[in-house]
């Protein structure tokens, strides 16, 4: 996946846990949970999605480098770099 | 084949967590005795026509959006969008105290909380003040000191709202949306049902209590989980204090690392082998109805009513108990689904009527006596509801009635007991590793608090660190 593509897989799981949040004007650099309603358990539910969508475990120390989206880019480059990029909510 | 989690009952709780264990990616099966999901809240087919079981109001209601409110909540951990739901919020509601024949007291709300508040200035000016401050002191969903689930709900109205009548009335509504208990409740529970009715408030989804159960379903399902019906469990399995599976009242046996149990507390104790309980356990809960519903000839509107519900007591004193005789008619509720407001009315109109009753007296009649006790009880129920709303009986096409032992053959509660036992198990545990109660008995009533138990345990258990089902 490329970092364009890592954004992608991010709203897409966002966009699978929180149906009615409006996604288009994410800013990269500012924290989610400052954007949109999420609280400590939807956090949980997109390390989850990771999981089971790519494989990717991330322990409970690393959460806090998923706060913004520039932040998941980051941390999951690597993680994500062979994956192919899954969308279930923003298809189409 | 080994599960992560077994479930007993497809009821809201159990559907709730079957949701969320499958979506965490776990092996997990509902497991339900009937041939219909829903449990308390379920459907049913008569003479070609659909009728409900529960749900009257689907409480918690918010606008879209809402930040921060149970509703929102479950929406988002079920992954349900607000706009499937459909929900048709309610006109107006009222809760009715009769104190004589020519003497009623009527409190007015709807989802606008300020309508509420004009009713009590109309009724009793001077108690304004003391209203406003009891709302601003209500315990809040997660913040209820130990004191407030001590503290009865009566006793603490009683410092902010000197006129006895006003607290009765305002009694009314929170104890039939959901009190364990005969005629008081918590503080901190009352803070909760409040909230849940008056503060937030009352809808319908279009199509009834099925189209919310086709959802829930259709949700499990698409993640992977698997519904079993007509897979009643007739033991819980377990070895040196932990749970190993289930035995099924077939014969077959499951093996989990896991149960959710909404069975209820002693219900569940007995499936693992404890003595079945007594009658007059002081777990198992008083509190069970007769409901009539009648399928009418025209709308309620068009008959002259315009309320959603009425919460109505026609004597002076609330009569939320268990009664003595077989119902309790000067106590009830009446629900009229089509004066919620829809685009989607219902195929016919509908009323339902709904009173305390005496679980033992109707456990214990042949099928003879049932049927002819059951007209009985109905005429009595119609004709006080009568008096609260509009002339039901000239304009019934069908009708169809069930009873406390209804409620116990098809959700198995003992008792018939709808809100479960009085004491609840709030953190969900129970003597065995890896069992688990969810539902009623863990401490949440009604629709949205059965759900959000049903999440609120399986979160937890997905993420209990130790024993848990990584
Ligand atoms: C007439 C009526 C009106 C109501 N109106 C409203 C309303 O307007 N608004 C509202 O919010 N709430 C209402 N309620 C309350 C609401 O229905 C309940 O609080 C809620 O549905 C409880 O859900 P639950 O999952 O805890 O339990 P249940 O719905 O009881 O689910 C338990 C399930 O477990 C199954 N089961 C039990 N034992 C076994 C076993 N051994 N093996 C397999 N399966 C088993 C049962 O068959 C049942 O399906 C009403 C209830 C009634 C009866």
């Amino acid at each position: 996946m490329t970092r364009d593509e890592i954004v992608l897989a991010i709203k897409d799981i966002i966009a699978t846990i929180a149906p009615d949040e409006e996604l288009g004007g994410l800013e990269m650099e500012v924290r989610l949970r400052d954007q949109i309603e999420l609280d400590s358990m939807d956090f949980l539910d997109i390390v989850m999605e990771l999981r089971k969508r790519y494989g990717v475990q991330v322990p409970e120390e690393d959460y806090m480098q998923l706060a913004t989206l520039k932040g998941c880019v980051d941390y999951l480059g690597p993680k994500l770099e062979s994956k192919a990029l899954v969308l279930t909510a923003l298809k189409g | 084949m080994r599960y992560d989690a077994l479930i007993l009952g497809a009821g809201m709780s159990g559907l709730a967590a079957g949701i969320r264990l499958a979506q965490a990616g776990k092996r997990v099966a509902v497991l339900e005795r009937h041939y219909l999901w829903g449990g308390l809240n379920s459907f049913y087919k008569r003479a070609g026509r659909r009728f409900e079981t529960g749900l009257h109001a689907l409480t918690n209601f918010v606008p879209k959006g809402t930040p921060n409110v149970p509703l929102t909540r479950i929406l988002r951990q079920l992954r349900i969008s607000h706009d499937a739901l459909r929900l048709a919020p309610q006109r107006h509601s009222k809760s009715a105290l009769r104190l004589s024949s020519d003497e009623t007291l009527v409190l007015e709300y709807s989802n606008d909380p300020a309508r509420m508040r004009a009713s009590v200035e109309r009724l009793f000016p001077a108690e304004t003040a003391g209203f406003e401050r009891m709302v601003a002191a209500l315990p809040g969903y997660s913040d209820a000191t130990e004191a407030d689930r001590t503290t009865s709900a009566r006793a603490r109205l009683a410092e902010f709202v000197r006129e006895p009548r006003l607290v009765e009335l305002l009694m009314i509504a929170p104890l039939f949306y959901g009190s364990p208990t005969e005629r008081d409740m918590s503080w901190a529970e009352y803070g909760i049902l409040f909230r849940s009715i008056h503060l937030e408030g009352m809808a319908r989804p279009e199509g009834g209590i099925k189209a919310l159960l086709d959802l829930l379903i259709e949700r499990f399902e698409a993640e992977g989980g698997e519904l079993r019906m007509r897979n009643g469990v007739a033991a819980i399995l377990h070895t040196h204090g932990r749970v190993t599976g289930v035995r099924l009242d077939d014969g077959t046996e499951l093996e989990c690392e896991r149960v959710l149990s909404s069975a209820g507390l002693v219900e569940t104790e007995a499936l693992c082998g404890t003595p079945r309980a007594n009658e007059d356990d002081p777990r198992i809960g008083r509190l069970s109805f007769v409901e009539v519903c009648c399928v009418l000839d025209r709308t309620p509107l068009e008959l002259g009513h315009d309320t959603t519900i009425v919460f109505y007591s026609d004597s002076e004193r609330f009569l939320y108990e268990r009664p003595e005789t077989p119902v309790e008619p000067r106590a009830g509720v009446i629900t009229c689904p089509s004066n919620y407001l829809t685009s989607a009315p219902d195929p016919e109109p509908f009323v339902r009527v709904t009173c305390p009753a005496n679980h033992g007296f109707w456990t214990s009649l042949d099928e003879t006596r049932y049927a002819a006790e059951k007209v009985r009880a109905v005429d009595a129920m119609l004709a006080a509801a009568e008096s609260f709303s509009f002339p039901i009986r000239p304009h019934i096409l069908f009708r169809d009635s069930f009873t406390p032992r209804t409620i116990e053959r098809f959700t198995g509660h003992r008792g018939g007991a709808v809100y479960g036992s009085p004491l609840k198990r709030r953190d969900g545990q129970t003597d065995l590793a890896g069992l688990e109660l969810i539902g009623t008995d863990q401490g949440l009533v009604g629709v949205v608090g059965a759900l959000l138990s049903g999440i609120s345990i399986a979160n937890r258990s997905v993420l209990a660190p130790s024993g848990g089902l990584s």
